[in-house]
């Protein structure tokens, strides 16, 4: 595996983890009062932080180990990886930009701050995931 | 499942041929040996820089590195 497929599988799986870990803590925290009624905003401040830090630090700690195995590949990337990454910002962006329509629909409607950022934080997760699982695929399956 | 290029390449047989590794002839067009193995198996098409440099290695011409079956038609 090399060094830029390391750092998608990084981003994806703790892209993963920190949404789901979001989700679940603002569903526990609500109980069984509404959803809105959550202070959101501290609970998605340490999850953007934590899913920052996390995929650098998994990053560079899969990066030591695999540099034990294979010191020339570390750090290396080249046109393959770069075009793998266009296409997955482009499968991811596509997310984005669903969130920001989402976003305005909801601001016509005066919704609630909750549901703005949430939809907003969830097509920055969804475009994360997405993006990635699609690059993941590109490294294993191919990109012609 | 992506669907695989129509463009070929004789990149292992020249390589063999010439006695290099993935890992060397990777080295010297300046691609991963991952990237290299995914050339050989036609599951990525190189750019037309690294499609020159590759023939420059073996001291070929583009097409006789690359094929494209639709020209012989």
């Amino acid at each position: 595996m090399v060094y830029e497929e390391r750092n998608k599988w990084s981003a994806l799986v703790v892209a993963f983890i920190t949404t789901v870990a979001y989700v679940v803590v603002v569903v526990q925290t609500a109980g069984d009062q509404p959803l809105a009624t959550v202070e959101w905003w501290p609970i998605m401040a340490w999850t953007i932080g934590i899913s920052v830090l996390g995929s650098i630090v998994v990053s560079v700690l899969w990066g030591i180990i695999a540099g034990i195995f294979d010191p020339d590949g570390v750090g290396t990337s080249d046109q393959r990886d770069r075009d793998i990454s266009r296409m997955g910002d482009r499968v991811g962006s596509s997310f984005m930009i669903m969130g920001g329509l989402g976003v305005i629909v909801l601001c016509a409607l005066e919704a609630d701050t909750f549901w703005i950022a949430n939809v907003m934080f969830l097509s920055f997760a969804l475009s994360a995931i997405v993006g990635g699982t699609a690059s993941v695929i590109a490294y294993r399956r191919g990109l012609v | 499942m992506v669907k695989p290029t129509k463009v070929t390449n004789s990149i292992r047989t020249l390589r063999e041929a010439e006695g290099l590794t993935q890992a060397e002839l990777a080295r010297r067009i300046g691609v991963t040996r991952q990237t290299l193995i995914a050339i050989e198996q036609g599951k990525y098409s190189p750019t037309l820089e690294l499609a020159f440099q590759i023939s420059r290695v073996f001291g070929s011409g583009l097409d006789e590195v690359f094929q494209y079956p639709g020209e012989q038609n």
